[in-house]
This record gives structure tokens, C-alpha cells and sequence, in this order.
């Protein structure tokens, strides 16, 4: 099929956008996984307040954008945190499926709540003129925010490296992560640990709720379902525990959608299921993930 | 069993029939909906609960297997005429058009539909554990909706199908409840039965003593999806009209949230959850309605039926991890020891 140069470049940016969007999101699952071995399946629900909180503190409290998202970003992560107390420490010694159960459950609930709440009709995200500026570069034209997208994905990224690898409180969630209860013999507070990692999920998953508003510019109550479940894939994709194997797959699902949508348009009916075709292909090949590593099963 | 309790049993199955034939004689409309849907989920929830409760598989793909089977069994049933009214956008692929079977054989065929297509994705799902294999089954639970929804020819795409053959009668699916609830007990207590309860209590050790574990998964998992189909087919000669958007995930919510209450492995768990779960879905769906409480008006707050039902499976899961049952069966000395427990009668000391 010919296409344009023109066409090939505004794809890319495309897919980059989406990819750093996935990217975040999909780092929240990771941390959570790496550190309790659990699929947070109310993460994309957390997504998804955090940009409903954005919306209502500019539109109800007519707060500056700034402070808007600040505000969004902390209170999203505070949720996230009290979301683990209740919805998962409980549960930490039961089975597994259990714990499943209970975040398919919080899930369910935060996802009705916020219909009840926040009503089912979509809402529109007012528009902020630095993110909302329509940008040129010769035939390529992209929205501002999409160019925003990627480097606040890598500032993000940078950071949270250096907390994982550098500071004392990512030296406890690595612990935490080898052996949890090897971690509580070292004298490590395991609760506070997996409440942090809670935090910085969350407030991720926000920041990444905060930036698809402004780039799909509509909200409703449901719209963390599939964002939740295909950063979950890529999490797994790019291997579970793994923050650059998040990010890695991130890129891949955004890129792989956006490139057979742009290529293979007679596949757009199709687009929702790349993903969940991606992951048993993944699964089946190399179960560990692109950058994981094989976990031998303890007896 | 002693005499006592067989009579009992049989005196409870006897009061059991009349209630249903009562209530499909007397009940209006709606309620004898409830009562249709109450046993279509029995099906559902027990065929969710062999892989859930008694293999120790958690799979969230179940609605994917109720879509196969729902549309194979309506597809199998229409009348070529009412193929060509519901096909207006594109014609039907023409080898389906005209065929037209009766309505047991066109179950059969769903079922066995749904079980190959469970042969299919359990294969390769199977061969992951936990948390991987419920979203893997998630996922292609996922891609079977995406399918129905693309293949307009053979399906309709997103219209849907209506005026599907109303077959589902009171009688028909609470016969099919009762042929599954006693398809499972007897499963159960085959050696069968006893090898899927070792997989699920201890895999490493069921396979070191010869259990070929992957396999009795697998037959596990076609038997799930053939149930499961059977319930969605039968779900659709209920509401008589089906789309793809309705087997979604919420659908097997629903399902797990039965398994749950009832008991992880549970037969009679089961089926009382779908019962209290049924009834519960409609008797509360006033909530979603404008209410008039004396000192507030709400304008109707849909959604919030479904946050109580979300309350419901996570106040289960967090207090009461057994549900209703726990992993046991109902027993007439369940009921001698709760009326000890209220203080009807002292409690039977043990030893018969």
C-alpha cells in the first residue's frame, strides 16, 4: 500500500503518544506486581479518577490547571494507598484467588461509584491552551499535549529509576519484592512499603488519566477499563516487576495499534483484540516477558 | 443417608417442583422471568464453579463461552425468514441461511460448539497458572466478542440477533439446572471427581502421583465451556434478543460473584447464590430509579444496584471467605445443627 512520508511521520508521533501513555499506566501494575504478586485490577479505575479529580478541581473549584493536576495527582495517590489498606492487607496471607476476587471486586465497586457519582453521561475536559495548541511541523500536525506526553512518561521514568535503585525506600521495595518475609526480618516496615508503592502507582496512573483527558478529551466512568487492561498486557509483555520492560511494552502495544490501524485500515474493527492477541503470543513464547526473567516455581 | 433425610429429601424435592410449576402457573410475567433466569444462572454459576472451586482454575472467560453458544444455538433455530429480517444490513453466509434443526439439537450443538472452542483456548491458557490465566481467559473472552462483533455475515456484527425462538421455558431450563447439578455431583464423585479436587488441593503432589495434571485441566476446562454454553444458548431463547456488547465482563462478574457467595465448591452453594443473587439483581433494581424518600428526592442513580453487588463480593471475600456454604454441601444435619445453633433443639452430640 504507498503512503505518504507525511502520513508515516504523523503515525509515529501518534503512536509515541499512546505508547508513553500505556508506558505510565503500565509502570503502576508492575510496581504492584513486583512487590505483592498481585493484578491490581482497579488500576485503570484509579486512572480514571485521577482525571475525573483533575476535571472536577477546574471546573468545580476553578482552580489554576497546575494546581488542578497537583491536587489530582495527590489525592489519587492517597487513594491508591487507602484502596491497599482496605481492598488488599486484609488478604495478604489468603489464596490467591482471593485476593483476585477482591480487586476484581474494587474494581467493580470504584466503577459504580463513579456512575453513581459522577454520573454515566461522558463529560468533556475543558480545554488548557498550552496542552490544546494544534503544532506544525511541515505537514505533521500534532497537539501539543502529545509532545508533552513522552517527556513527562521519561522525567517520570528517570525518577522513579532513581528511587528504586537509589534511595533507602527503593532499596525496601526491592527487598520487599525478593522475599517478603525475609524483608520483615531485616527490620523492614513491609506495610509502609507496599503503601508507597501503592502511592507512586497511583499518582502514575493519575498523571497518565490526567494526560489521555486532555489528549481524548472525554470522560466517563468505564474509561479505565481498557486502557487498565491493555497496560496490564504490556506490563506483562515487556515482564512483570520489570519498570523498563513496562515501559518497553508500553511502546510496543501503542505502536503495534496505532501502525496496523494506519497500515491495515480494514482491521480497525479489530483494533481492541491486538492486544489480548499480543499477550497469548507473548504468554505462550516467552511467558516471562521481552525483559523478565524465568522465575523457577518454589515446592 | 439415613430414612429420615432421604423422606426429607424427597418431601423437598416434591415441595420444590410444586413452588416452580405454582409459579409458572400463577406468577406474572416478570416473576416468572426471575424464576427462568434464577435456574439459567444455576448452570452458569455451577459451571463456573467446577473450574473455580473444584479444579482451583480462575478463569473470567466464561461470558466468551455463553456468546459462542448463545449465537450458535440461535443461528441453529431462526427460521430461514427471520435470518433474512435480522441480516438486512449484510445477507447471511448462505450455508447458514436455510438451516433450521430442532431446539434440543441446536443445545447440543451449542454446547459442543463452546467446548471445542474451550478446547481451543485451553490449550495453550492452560498451560499458565493464577493470575496469568485469568487474564489470559479475560483476554479471550475478549477477542471472541471483538470476532462476533467483525464477522457481520455469520453473526450480525453489533445488531445483534432478535426474535430468537422463545424456547426457554420454565420447565425446559429448570430442567437443564437439575440435569446439571446432577451431571456435576456425579462427575464429582467419580474418580474423576476425586482427581480434579487433588489437582486443585495440590498440584505438585497430584502429578507426582501420576496425575497427568494438564490434561485433567483441560477436560475440566471443555466441560466448563460446554455448560457454559448451554447457559448462554439458553439465555438467549429466554430474552429472545442477544448482541455481542451483552457477554461482557460484568457478565462474569455476575457469575463469579454467585460462585463466591455461595461457596467456592460448592454445589448446593451455587445454586442457592444464583437464587438470592437473581431475586436480589431484581428486587433491587429500584435503586436505579427515581426515589422519593421523605426528606430527599434522588433522581434515579443508576449503578448504584451494581456498587451494592460490588460491596456484596468484596465484603465476602474480606469477612467470609467461605460464602454461604463454605466448600460444603447441604445436608439435613446442616439444618438439626443451626436450629441447635438458634436454640430450637440441643444440639446432636456426635456419633450416630
Amino acid at each position: 500500500m504507498p503512503m505518504e512520508l507525511s502520513t508515516f511521520f504523523q503515525q509515529l508521533a501518534n503512536a509515541m503518544s499512546l505508547g508513553s501513555l500505556y508506558a505510565l499506566i503500565a509502570i503502576g501494575y508492575t510496581m504492584v506486581y513486583g512487590i505483592l504478586r498481585l493484578i491490581n485490577f482497579a488500576h485503570g479505575d484509579v486512572f480514571m479518577l485521577g482525571a475525573y479529580f483533575a476535571f472536577y478541581a477546574i471546573t468545580l473549584l476553578a482552580m489554576p490547571w497546575w494546581i488542578a493536576f497537583a491536587v489530582a495527582l495527590g489525592l489519587t495517590a492517597v487513594f491508591g494507598m487507602g484502596l491497599e489498606r482496605m481492598a488488599y492487607r486484609p488478604l495478604r496471607d489468603s489464596p490467591k484467588i482471593s485476593v483476585m476476587i477482591s480487586a476484581i471486586g474494587a474494581s467493580f465497586l470504584i466503577q459504580n461509584l463513579g456512575v453513581v457519582i459522577f454520573g454515566g453521561r461522558p463529560k468533556s475536559f475543558p480545554s488548557i491552551p498550552l496542552f490544546d495548541t494544534v503544532v506544525r511541523f511541515g505537514p505533521v500536525s500534532v497537539l501539543s499535549v502529545s509532545l508533552f506526553i513522552p517527556v513527562v512518561t521519561l522525567v517520570s521514568l528517570i525518577v522513579l529509576l532513581y528511587i528504586v535503585n537509589q534511595t533507602k525506600t527503593g532499596l525496601a521495595m526491592r527487598a520487599v519484592s525478593t522475599d517478603l518475609d525475609a524483608a520483615r526480618l531485616m527490620a523492614i516496615d513491609v506495610n509502609r512499603t507496599v503503601s508507597i508503592t501503592f502511592g507512586i502507582g497511583s499518582f502514575l496512573a493519575a498523571l497518565g488519566g490526567i494526560m489521555w483527558t486532555m489528549k481524548y478529551p472525554q470522560l466517563n466512568p468505564l474509561m479505565g477499563v481498557m486502557p487498565g487492561l491493555k497496560c496490564f498486557i504490556a506490563a506483562v509483555i515487556g515482564g512483570i516487576g520489570n519498570i523498563q520492560g513496562a515501559v518497553l511494552g508500553g511502546f510496543i502495544l501503542g505502536a503495534l495499534e496505532i501502525l496496523i490501524v494506519a497500515f491495515l485500515p480494514e482491521l480497525t474493527g479489530y483494533r481492541d483484540a491486538f492486544a489480548f492477541v499480543l499477550l497469548i503470543v507473548v504468554l505462550l513464547v516467552k511467558p516471562a516477558g521481552l525483559l523478565g526473567k524465568a522465575q523457577a516455581v518454589k515446592v | 443417608m439415613n430414612k429420615k433425610n432421604l423422606i426429607r429429601s424427597a418431601i423437598a424435592l416434591v415441595v420444590g417442583i410444586l413452588v416452580i410449576g405454582l409459579g409458572d402457573a400463577f406468577l406474572g410475567s416478570f416473576a416468572v422471568r426471575i424464576l427462568n433466569l434464577s435456574a439459567i444462572y444455576i448452570i452458569l454459576a455451577l459451571s463456573l464453579n467446577l473450574l473455580v472451586g473444584f479444579t482451583g482454575l480462575f478463569s473470567l472467560g466464561h461470558a466468551g463461552f455463553m456468546a459462542v453458544g448463545a449465537y450458535v444455538s440461535a443461528l441453529l433455530t431462526m427460521t430461514p425468514a427471520q435470518k433474512t429480517m435480522n441480516f438486512f444490513l449484510t445477507p447471511i453466509v448462505p450455508w447458514l441461511a436455510n438451516i433450521q434443526v430442532p431446539f434440543i439439537l441446536a443445545l447440543l450443538i451449542a454446547g459442543l460448539c463452546a467446548a471445542f472452542v474451550g478446547l481451543l483456548i485451553g490449550a495453550p491458557a492452560l498451560r499458565l497458572r493464577d493470575d496469568y490465566l485469568a487474564i489470559a481467559t479475560l483476554g479471550f473472552a475478549e477477542i471472541i466478542r471483538v470476532l462476533i462483533t467483525n464477522a457481520q455475515p455469520l453473526t450480525n456484527g453489533a445488531q445483534g440477533l432478535k426474535a430468537i425462538p422463545k424456547y426457554s421455558t420454565t420447565w425446559v431450563v429448570w430442567g437443564f439446572a437439575a440435569l446439571t447439578a446432577a451431571f456435576l455431583v456425579m462427575l464429582l464423585r467419580s474418580s474423576y471427581g476425586r482427581t480434579i479436587k487433588a489437582v486443585r488441593d495440590d498440584e505438585i503432589a497430584a502429578e507426582a502421583m501420576g496425575v497427568n495434571v494438564f490434561r485433567v485441566k483441560v477436560t475440566s476446562f471443555v466441560i466448563s465451556s460446554f455448560w457454559a454454553g448451554v447457559g448462554g444458548a439458553l439465555l438467549g431463547h429466554m430474552i429472545t434478543t442477544i448482541d455481542p456488547k451483552m457477554f461482557n465482563l460484568i457478565l462474569t462478574f455476575n457469575i463469579l460473584l454467585i460462585v463466591v457467595l455461595g461457596g467456592n465448591g460448592s454445589i448446593t452453594g451455587s445454586i442457592l447464590g444464583a437464587i438470592i443473587v437473581t431475586v436480589m439483581m431484581e428486587a433491587l433494581r429500584f435503586l436505579d430509579m427515581p426515589m422519593n424518600l421523605i426528606f430527599f428526592k434522588t433522581n434515579g442513580l443508576p449503578g448504584l444496584r451494581m456498587v451494592i453487588f460490588s460491596l456484596m463480593l468484596m465484603v465476602v471475600v474480606l469477612y467470609r471467605q467461605r460464602g454461604l456454604m463454605g466448600n460444603k454441601e447441604f445436608s439435613w444435619d446442616m439444618v438439626a445443627n443451626l436450629r441447635a445453633v438458634i436454640g430450637l433443639k440441643p444440639r446432636n452430640k456426635g456419633g450416630r
